[in-house]
């Protein structure tokens, strides 16, 4: 069965759930070959996560230039493999970074790149979802080696068992003149709530909320439901919440299983971002407001009298 | 004296319905009102401010069709000098890759270019991708995601943002950047901007200028295909009840009904 490489993401040995998700896709092609990418040491804390999710192989691609430099030690160690393994296919997570070395990996392999799939069937075939989920499209790569970029949270993570057998390759020494050097990073605090992409119950805040104080209300109903907050692009430009936050054509894509819009009329531009949303409810003032045309369940009123009382229910539910 | 060249593209407005053809899976680019990409106008800013801290010129290079002009004018409107236009019909239907070759090829018409800056992902096809791409090809840095950018002489130094968080960036150029929606508020076209636009020189070059191979172009060069596309059955609306006093806790029925609370 050919290979099919898998780049691993990992803060300090920590395996992201969309690894996971790749390696459980890479299965359906072939077999799950990890690459790690990353300082020495680093494939020894995370072999054991990666043979839970069916890892045969383990490639360890560890040098101290690996986290020094953007980008490219993650390609030159792809490539590295592709070179040896011939591998079916590379997958990697759609992430900013993600969807780099994608491109620059199929520029060095001559390879078709497949941006943003949302599934990957059997055949090398990958399923992808566009202009915000308005169209479907399958497509395939024409030549060399397909490399995917798949979004995170499209497919279900499964477990499995792998070997894990762990290879080591050697990293080319990274130039500064064709490589930007990392000079420090700050990575995300994540707050008490989950990471708006990978949360299953969204609550957005939209221009109807008025203020950032007023935010809360928002912020409130979220927490009762153990959601992520988000926010339109109204909200966003008026100021009452911070730009990380925005969900829409020019913010985050979303997916949950429950958003809640608050406050929010539903323009095309913020429909772009939410409306694969498993289940969608609104609350608006105004009745003619469109986010009611894609709404599973709309309430007109006022949010600030049916936000609280609808947290204060999911409360009392929860006893 | 910092040469720029800054790549624009023309969109479908995002506020407008957005449609693949039918036959070719295409980008249909009449159903939608065209526009030049807003991040694009922020690259653009970008540039300016480079070159009015110092010295430079600034060269708007675009790959589309005829009617692109349009995305060009608005940016030479904005204050760039001058624009590259690559407009060939063999170019329609081009993947990533071949797009990425294309601009490669066409900054070979910007006399020494010492940076190239880019919007981090267009609004159409959302690849975001094409500017890491573009630096691979050109064998110079990506500093890509760029919220906050600064030159001294000829280092670079870029605060990268992510969903993995903020990252800082050193390089030298000639380098490769792609800026976010937080980098700057772009400037509006002045009257006198938009006037001096229509003299500003555009040089349109086919694909034969560049010394592109054709066979790597358009829908038969493209190392990707696509199979199928449909768009996807609307959403219907559900039910919608009036707020009587009650609608929290109505809310919390349907949801507990469908089993999400």
């Amino acid at each position: 069965m050919a290979e099919v490489l898998v780049l691993v993401d990992q803060v300090d040995g920590e395996v992201k759930k969309s690894t996971f998700e790749l390696l459980t896709a890479a299965r359906t092609l072939g077999e799950a070959s990890a690459v790690v990418v990353g300082t020495p040491g680093t494939t020894g804390k995370v072999k054991d996560a990666l043979a839970s999710y069916g890892a045969a192989k383990v490639y360890a691609a560890e040098s101290d230039d690996a986290a020094a430099y953007l980008v490219t030690p993650k390609v030159d160690a792809l490539a590295a493999v592709a070179g040896q393994a011939s591998p079916a296919a590379v997958l990697v997570s759609a992430t900013a970074e993600g969807k780099e070395v994608a491109g620059r990996l199929a520029i060095r392999l001559g390879g078709g790149v497949l941006v943003d799939a949302v599934g990957v069937n059997a055949d090398g075939s990958v399923d992808q979802s566009i202009f915000g989920g308005a169209f479907s499209v399958k497509a395939k790569a024409a030549k060399g080696t397909p490399v995917v970029s798949l979004r995170p949270g499209a497919v279900e993570a499964e477990q499995a068992d792998g070997a894990a057998a762990e290879e080591t390759v050697a990293l080319p020494a990274a130039d500064a003149a064709t490589s930007a050097k990392v000079t420090g990073v700050e990575p995300v605090v994540g707050g008490d709530r989950p990471e708006l992409t990978e949360a299953s119950i969204v609550v957005s805040g939209g221009r109807g909320v008025g203020s950032a104080e007023k935010f809360e209300v928002v912020e409130k109903l979220a927490d009762s439901l153990g959601a992520a907050v988000g926010a339109s692009r109204a909200a966003v430009d008026s100021g009452y919440y911070p730009a990380q936050f925005q969900v829409g054509q020019t913010g985050k894509t979303v997916s949950p299983q429950l958003y809640v819009a608050l406050g929010i009329s539903g323009a095309i531009q913020h429909r772009a971002g939410m409306q694969t949303s498993k289940t969608i409810v609104a609350v608006n003032k105004d009745a003619e407001a469109p986010i009611f045309e894609i709404a599973d369940f709309g309430v007109v009123g006022d949010l600030f009298d049916v936000a609280p009382q609808l947290t204060d229910e999911v409360a009392k539910r929860k006893g | 004296m910092t040469n720029i060249a800054v790549l624009v593209k023309q969109v479908p407005d995002t506020y407008s319905e957005r449609k693949l053809n039918e036959s070719d899976h295409t980008l249909d680019r009449e159903s939608a009102d065209a526009v030049i990409d807003e991040i694009n106008e922020r690259a653009v800013e970008e540039a300016l401010k480079i070159k009015e801290a110092g010295e430079g010129e600034v060269t708007v290079l675009c790959v589309g069709p005829d009617r692109a002009t349009d995305a060009i004018r608005k940016a030479l409107s904005m204050g760039a000098d001058k624009a590259v236009h690559v407009s060939d019909e063999a170019l329609q239907g081009s993947d990533m890759v071949a797009t990425a070759k294309v601009i490669a090829g066409a900054l070979g018409k910007v006399d020494g270019y010492d940076l190239v800056i880019a919007g981090n992902e267009a609004s159409d096809g959302r690849g975001g991708a094409i500017p890491a791409m573009l630096a691979e090809i050109l064998g110079v840095p990506q500093l890509t995601h760029a919220r906050e950018l600064s030159l001294e002489g000829t280092t670079l130094k870029v605060d990268r943002e992510t969903e993995d968080g903020v990252t800082h960036l050193e390089a030298n150029l000639p380098a490769v950047v792609s800026v976010t929606e937080k980098i700057n508020e772009p400037r509006y076209p002045s009257f006198k901007g938009i006037m001096a636009a229509k003299k500003k020189p555009v040089e349109t070059v086919t694909v034969a200028d560049l010394g592109v191979d054709a066979g790597d172009l358009g829908l038969p060069g493209a190392s990707s295909t696509v199979l199928e596309a449909a768009p996807k059955p609307p959403r219907a609306a559900g039910e919608r009840v009036d707020d009587d006093g009650d609608g929290g806790v109505k809310t919390a029925e349907y949801l507990s009904g469908q089993k999400l609370i």
